[in-house]
């Protein structure tokens, strides 16, 4: 029999299938809707309860980082977040991975970092019994969530993971933790009818767009004001709206400072710019808050840090708070003109009034005599040693100010602060309202993932950064050049700063004489390791290792006697600062 | 200062724990709460009695509970006009000696007798708290042999006289 062309490809063709396709179990939709989601890597550490979610990342194209411990990955994914502005995606497992989030998490929602946390958990036949690595993260988490899901049912997975999204990345962001039990992972998913990837949530409708009339009254406040001042927040940076700030604080001549968390909002040298308020905050800055007439607060939340004793805080200043969420307007600072919107959205209001200028041209000139006489200030000298600040003002100059820094909390964090100016925003990594010692290091690793052209720097303390130097296996593993620079103290330096200052300098458990070889250390995890001693050793090893393309530690051994200045104490107003001026 | 809050949420399982969660975080102390579900079953409401500072920490609590995505309205209902009631069960030592007298001083509060036993009584009264105090401290002298209070539920009138002052700023 004498076959056609067609029919002879037919034979060979492949036989049409008659099996009805692959069925979806609750992992495979939860992958599938974070492709949705454009989610590129993930933060995380398997276990038991997570088994069929890294079954599905297994085939899939998704990055998984997979860090040494939960707390190492979620600091990760905070860093991520805030240098690229997406949400950070994390999966721990069920009971310990889960406890192990919960200082990222906690970390994430005081400074409003968008993450969507999955932990796994026990299955939902045996939640309740004390099963094996059973905790409950819905009740632990509750408190330190935007909000939390348990996934009860299969079919609601994608619709909770879309919420989820929604909620850690719009109005103020935080984070979302969804609870996933292990037979929802594995159970065929059957999707209902009524399902639709539209987010329908009553109880939650973000205000963004300010009200005219608050800004009316704005535009007038600011158009009679002779001494208005802009303190800008992190609001400012999740709104992307640095470049409205500027222009608004250029348009009507007002100097502007910044919160710990808002530094980048505006240019490092801007001549507008006061440097940092706050307890480390400079002399200027904080008398400007002092004696301001109006107090115009962008995306900030009046934080005790920055507000010294709110009795003396901003006695003649008339106050303008723009904020995402309203429960942070009047909440410690009494506010004459509420307005509830996204910084971005009331900025680009308060340019469109075009409001007269009030004329702060003294107002300027007094700050700049303040400026010139009471600058930051440190007492350099070859028999003292090492110093951290110039170490910070190195790395500094080594990266143009265009570097990604990260740190932890302490002394080092604030004389980064300081002494670090940024040119653009989004390359400042540090934990704010939780204070977390071992961040800065993992989420140095997330920020060099979003970012991976940029110079990533990490300050980190000798302290802080042995909380999670177990991260430093990543950075050969990833090809992540992170540059890790020690402010070696042999100490708990803010702790025996306070305890120098505040406790009549019994050094109680905040010295660490006995500090492992971080040269050695790098050299375990096959890095270079430099440990430098003097200013001149600095110079020379910083500058060849923030050219370099490899990751790198620095162990630099600074003068442990050196205490962060200027300085609010504890329960004293703004204007009470110590160590102003150099002796 | 005693306040009494409504807050309207979406029925599933958790949400009392999240704004009864709310109100420990922030330090509030809850004098009594009831829930119960609405007109539709998956919509329902709380209501609270609660002790506040001063106008500033009411503001922040009421702002709080309105962050909740959970939590679909707020109300500090205090000076509206509203209709409030509270329910006890209270058993009462009451031999027939003087059980008539009993029954002579329950009569004006419309409490109803739902058990009786031979030396017990036990009383069914709804009404303001005050008057549901003023019940208790009349039969206190008898001997109170169990009491329990359901806690405040309340309901603004359909009329209302009194204007209260707008406290949120959105």
């Amino acid at each position: 029999m004498k076959m056609t062309v067609e029919e002879t490809a037919q034979m060979y063709e492949e036989p049409a299938t008659t099996e009805a396709p692959k069925q979806l179990d609750g992992a495979d939709v939860l992958i599938e809707t974070l492709k949705k989601h454009q989610v590129e890597i993930v933060f995380g550490y398997p276990g038991g309860a997570v088994l069929p979610i890294y079954d599905a990342l297994h085939k899939n194209p998704i990055r998984h980082i997979l860090a040494r411990h939960e707390q190492g990955a979620i600091h990760a994914a905070e860093g991520y977040a805030r240098v690229s502005g997406k949400v950070g995606v994390v999966i721990a497992t069920s009971g310990p991975g889960a406890t192990n989030v919960v200082t990222g998490i906690a970390d994430a929602m005081m400074d409003s970092i968008p993450l969507v946390v999955f932990t796994g958990q026990v299955a939902t036949t045996v939640i309740g019994t004390d099963a094996f690595q059973e905790a409950d993260i819905i009740g632990i988490t509750q408190p330190i969530t935007k909000h939390n899901y348990q996934v009860k049912d299969v079919a609601d997975l994608p619709r909770i993971v879309n919420e989820a999204f929604h909620i850690a990345s719009t109005g103020r962001p935080g984070p979302v933790v969804v609870d996933i039990p292990k037979n929802m992972a594995t159970s065929i998913f059957v999707t209902s009818e009524d399902a639709t990837d539209e987010v329908n949530l009553p109880g939650y409708q973000p205000t963004t767009t300010p009200n005219f009339l608050q800004i009316q009254k704005a535009a007038q406040a600011i158009s009679t004001a002779k001494q208005p001042l802009i303190l800008a927040g992190a609001g400012v940076l999740f709104a992307k709206a640095s470049d409205l700030l500027e222009e608004f604080a250029e348009k009507y001549q007002i100097p502007v400072t910044n919160t710990l968390l808002g530094l980048g909002s505006i240019e490092g040298d801007h001549p507008l710019f006061l440097g940092m308020a706050g307890m480390h905050g400079t002399y200027t800055a904080n008398m400007a808050i002092q004696t301001c007439d109006l107090l115009i607060n962008v995306g900030a939340r009046f934080d005790d840090r920055l507000t010294g004793n709110l009795n003396y805080f901003a006695p003649n200043a008339k106050v303008i708070h723009i904020d995402i969420d309203p429960a942070e307007i009047g909440k410690n600072v009494p506010t004459e003109i509420p307005i509830v919107a996204d910084a971005k959205e009331a900025l680009q209001a308060l340019l469109g009034q075009n409001a007269p200028n009030g004329n702060t041209a003294a107002w300027l000139e007094s700050l700049k005599v303040n400026q010139a006489e009471y600058p930051l200030h440190y007492q350099a000298s070859e028999e003292r040693g090492l110093l951290p600040q110039q170490v910070v003002e190195l790395i500094h100059e080594y990266t143009n100010g265009d570097a990604v820094v990260t740190t932890d909390v302490g002394q080092h964090q604030m004389w980064a602060a300081q002494y670090y100016k940024f040119n653009s925003p989004h390359n400042w990594v540090t934990s704010g309202g939780l204070g977390t010692m071992g961040f800065g290091f993992p989420a140095a690793i997330g920020a060099q993932l979003a970012k991976p052209d940029a110079k990533v720097v990490s300050i980190v303390g000798d302290a802080g950064f042995q909380m999670t130097l177990q991260e430093l296996s990543l950075l050969q593993e990833m090809r992540i050049p992170v540059k890790v620079i020690i402010l070696n103290n042999q100490a708990l330096g803010m702790v025996r700063q306070w305890q120098e200052t505040f406790h009549g300098e019994r050094y109680s458990q905040s010295l660490i004489p006995v500090q492992p070889d971080f040269v050695k250390l790098a050299a375990a995890y096959d890095l270079k390791g430099y440990k430098i001693e003097t200013y001149e050793d600095a110079k020379v090893q910083l500058k060849e290792a923030l050219a370099s393309d490899e990751p790198v530690l620095i162990d630099c051994r600074v003068v442990q006697k050196e205490s962060v200045f200027p300085m609010v104490a504890p329960g004293r107003g703004l204007h009470e600062m110590i160590g102003v001026k150099p002796e | 200062m005693k306040r009494i809050i409504t807050v309207t949420v979406i029925n599933q399982s958790g949400v009392l724990n999240r704004v009864t969660g709310l109100l420990m975080k922030r330090q509030f102390n809850i004098e009594s709460i009831t829930v119960g579900h609405t007109e539709q079953p998956q919509i329902s409401k709380m209501t609270f009695v609660v002790n506040v500072e001063d106008e500033q920490k009411l503001e922040q609590l009421l702002k709080q509970l309105q962050k909740q995505v959970d939590v679909l309205k707020v109300n500090d209902i205090t000076e509206k006009s509203i209709v409030v009631r509270e329910l006890a069960l209270v058993k009462v030592v009451a031999p027939p000696a003087v059980r008539s007298e009993i029954n002579s001083i329950v009569e004006p509060f419309r409490a109803a007798t739902i058990d009786t036993g031979k030396n017990v009584v036990t009383f069914q009264v709804t009404g303001n708290p005050e008057k549901i105090d003023a019940f208790i401290d009349l039969l206190k002298p008898y001997g109170i042999k169990d009491l329990t209070r359901t806690g405040v539920t309340a309901f603004v009138r359909e009329t209302q006289k009194v204007h209260t002052p707008q406290l949120s700023i959105l």
